[in-house]
């Protein structure tokens, strides 16, 4: 494998607490060497012929960027987007890995389909870690196999878009992820409260004539997980092997679900969040003229909603940043706004959205953005050696210019699907370079 | 047209204006406007008035009309609203009328086709030609002869709709129009059928749970259907909602003897009103059939006259 000399940027790792100018030298798929700008082993001539040298000079080198829920559609899915397509996406946005949720066709509830989404032939350009799920075929009823599912590659189960209501089914999963280490993620909705709804529910919705999803069918069942939790985590001390449940709540888009977030982090539990940059920055008035999209699940929601998201990201209480990539065909979204399925693509815009916004407008320190796109993701799901940039890490990296500004061009996107609510959007921070495992996977075509 | 929401004072004051100009007309000479022009009605749910009458108001112009409907065409095979559009629309139509059962399809045509949309109703968000028909039944009787009307013309009217308003688009196309025209808008329903959140909805609409109040506060008082077919699972005691909302001549006597009666039909006799309220002195039930054949006459000659895409 080659060597690849990255001199002159400025490093920002959030994991190290490192911020300032260092040339990086990445080496046989790792970090080898992290120095003083001149002052690695390569440095002053030293680089060989077989030395890739990109000058980072006045660019941002960060850990590439990890995000731990997206939808790569394969295996049975393929019209919307392959595991080739999703990553080569993901690459373009400056993420090296990424976790994939396993509402797949068939869903990914076996070690053999985990294996096959990570198998060389699927043609990733960044890392996969697949999500498996928690039941059979994600119909919240028997449990798979976590042990073979984790030693297949799963980094966590999950039922995603189907969540699992039953108390006993979600108490069983929670155990048995527990003893085998993995985390629980929750797509908290109470489908009994959201059937044929396809908005948030409000006068926004009243006036469009559109039945709307309650808040209280995110925020119920979160409390109800939470509940649950604080049962199994015996007061914070754990079963009798000192293991304690991690609850993972996905896609966080109301005010009381991030509050019982916070409130079970008081309370000493491994209760997480994530929150999606649509719901940091859009309300359901997006929703406008009925534009499919801005129809996703959970819905954009009230403004009070939004201004929460960002609140509990500036203080803290969000532990990542994901984007819910959900890529569908162009014919599926043109139809009518309650036949048209939930979700947007999210790769390609979520580092710039989130340079633009939480940290150009909202002042979220740059290195606090970088660690909720990649050291704390990548911890939050034992991610060994992702999201840091430290002697020994995985040689990912992401090299951006921070102050460029861009227009997102959904047209422009390598994911097999357009659909995105920020066409048009000005951006900030332009990915320049994606490096996995050493490899150069993304290079921004204007470079010079 | 697709939604209230595009119709100032002018532009009500235009279409009421055409309206009675092509009323009158000499229906020979009427014919004339629109002759052999292509125009399509696109159903995907079951209309009497309003299919009748936006098809009587093409004809009356001398337009060529097609009637393509869910049952009976390829919509059955699965074919999506924007192929049936487009089909109909390299089959040579100028402007679709659409009824649907989503809210919101009108949109979705129109970004597709490029053509003219005139919604004849989209699920439960709204109807604004039935808006327009029910304006030019309340002016002809608290406002006879005006045709030109101002953000002050219905000024210290009420006007209280009781019934199913979540489901109705006839409510949320009235409660649009009618207070950019001056009139208060008092919803009235069981909380099933009316959320608190619909006096949020905007200016010049308020929320009253007693019937009674709220017909006496009217100078007109439509009466809207229970939408069975929108229901969607919930479970409603119709004896309570009788008991509670059902407009008889006891209650109309006793709360609103001198109020206008409407209601959009299909009327359910015996159970939103009795029959007796519907065939009374007080009903305007059929002049609202009647004067949706000349509002509708000139929304769609406006859909094929008007500049540039959209009327």
């Amino acid at each position: 494998m080659s060597t690849i000399l990255i001199k002159g940027g400025h490093l920002i790792d959030p994991a190290s607490s490192v911020d300032g100018l260092r040339d990086v030298v990445l080496k046989d798929g790792r970090v080898a060497e992290i120095a003083e700008p001149g002052k690695s082993s390569l440095g002053k001539g030293k680089a060989g012929p077989e030395t890739t040298i990109i000058d980072a000079k006045g660019l941002t080198v960060a850990p590439g960027l990890v995000d731990i829920h997206v939808h790569l559609r394969e295996p049975g899915q393929g019209h919307k987007e392959t595991i080739a397509t999703g990553t080569a996406a993901a690459a373009a946005g400056g993420f090296t890995s990424v976790a994939a949720m396993p509402n797949t066709t068939p869903a990914n509830d076996t070690p053999e389909i985990t294996r096959w989404m990570q198998a060389p032939e699927r043609g990733a350009s960044v890392r996969v870690f697949p999500i498996g799920a928690a039941t059979r075929a994600i119909k919240g009823e028997v449990l798979t196999d976590y042990a073979a599912l984790k030693s297949a590659g799963a980094v966590a189960v999950t039922d995603d878009g189907h969540p699992i209501l039953k108390d006993s089914i979600m108490r069983e999963v929670l155990i048995n992820a527990t003893r085998q280490g993995l985390s629980v993620i929750q797509h908290a909705e109470d489908t009994r409260l959201t059937g044929g709804c396809s908005m948030n529910a409000g006068p926004t919705a009243f006036r469009l004539g559109l039945r709307g999803m309650p808040p209280e069918a995110e925020y119920g069942l979160v409390e109800r997980d939470i509940r649950l939790v604080t049962e199994l985590s015996m007061n914070g001390k754990g079963d009798k092997n000192g293991q304690r449940p991690h609850l993972h709540v996905a896609h966080t888009s109301t005010a009381r679900a991030v509050a019982a977030v916070r409130q079970a982090r008081r309370n000493g539990l491994r209760v997480t969040c994530e929150v999606a940059p649509h719901h940091f920055l859009l309300t359901e008035e997006h929703v406008g003229a009925y534009d499919t999209n801005a129809k996703m699940n959970p819905p954009l929601r009230s403004a009070a909603d939004r201004d929460a998201m960002i609140q509990g990201i500036l203080d803290g209480v969000v532990d990542a940043i994901a984007t819910d990539h959900a890529p569908h065909a162009a014919f599926e979204k043109e139809v009518e706004f309650e036949r048209a399925p939930n979700g947007i693509t999210g790769l390609e815009s979520a580092l710039g959205l989130s340079l633009r916004w939480l940290h150009h407008e909202w002042k979220l320190p740059l290195g606090r953005v970088l660690s909720l796109l990649s050291a704390q993701p990548a911890a939050l799901l034992g991610l060994r050696g992702r999201g840091m940039l430290a002697v020994g890490s995985f040689a990912d990296v992401v090299i951006f210019d921070p102050g460029a500004e861009w227009v997102f061009r959904a047209k422009d996107s390598r994911s097999k699907s357009k659909n995105t609510p920020f066409d048009g959007w000005t951006m900030q921070g332009r990915v320049r370079w994606t490096i996995s495992e050493g490899r150069v996977v993304f290079q921004a075509e204007t470079v010079g | 047209m697709l939604s209230s929401r595009e119709l100032t004072p002018e532009r009500v004051s235009e279409i009421l204006t055409l309206a009675t100009e092509l009323e009158n007309e000499d229906p020979l000479e009427r014919a004339t406007r629109l002759a052999k022009r292509r125009i399509a009605l696109l159903f995907y749910e079951s209309s009497t008035r309003t299919r009748t009458s936006f098809e009587l108001a093409a004809k009356g112009l001398g337009a060529d009309t097609t009637l393509v409907s869910s049952l009976s065409s390829s919509i059955e095979k699965g074919e999506t609203l924007k192929d049936t559009g487009l089909t109909l629309k390299a089959l040579g139509a100028e402007a679709i009328i659409l009824r649907h059962p989503s809210s919101g399809a009108p949109w979705l045509l129109e970004r597709e086709t490029r053509l003219p949309i005139l919604n004849a109703g989209d699920g439960m968000h709204e109807h604004p030609s039935q808006a327009l028909l029910d304006l030019r039944t309340v002016l002809n009787h608290l406002r006879p002869g005006e045709t030109h009307v101002t953000a002050e013309t219905l000024a210290g009217v009420t006007v209280a709709i009781t019934g199913d308003i979540l489901h109705s688009r006839v409510a949320r196309s009235n409660m649009i129009l009618l207070p950019r025209l001056g009139a208060r808008v008092v919803f009235c329903g069981p909380k099933e059928l009316l959320p608190d959140l619909a006096a949020q909805a905007g200016p010049g609409i308020s929320v009253e749970r007693n019937f009674e109040r709220a017909l006496g506060e009217a100078q007109v008082v439509i009466m809207l259907r229970i939408q069975a077919e929108r229901l969607a699972g919930l479970q409603l005691d119709l004896e309570e909602y009788k008991t509670g909302y059902q407009l008889t001549e006891a209650r109309l006597a006793a709360f609103a003897p001198r109020a206008l009666v409407m209601h959009p039909g299909p009327i359910i006799r015996g159970l939103e009103l009795t029959g007796e309220v519907a065939d009374g002195p007080q009903s305007a039930i059929l002049e609202q059939v009647h004067h949706g054949v000349a509002i509708r006459m000139a929304l769609v000659y406006r859909a094929l006259t008007a500049v540039g895409v959209g009327a």
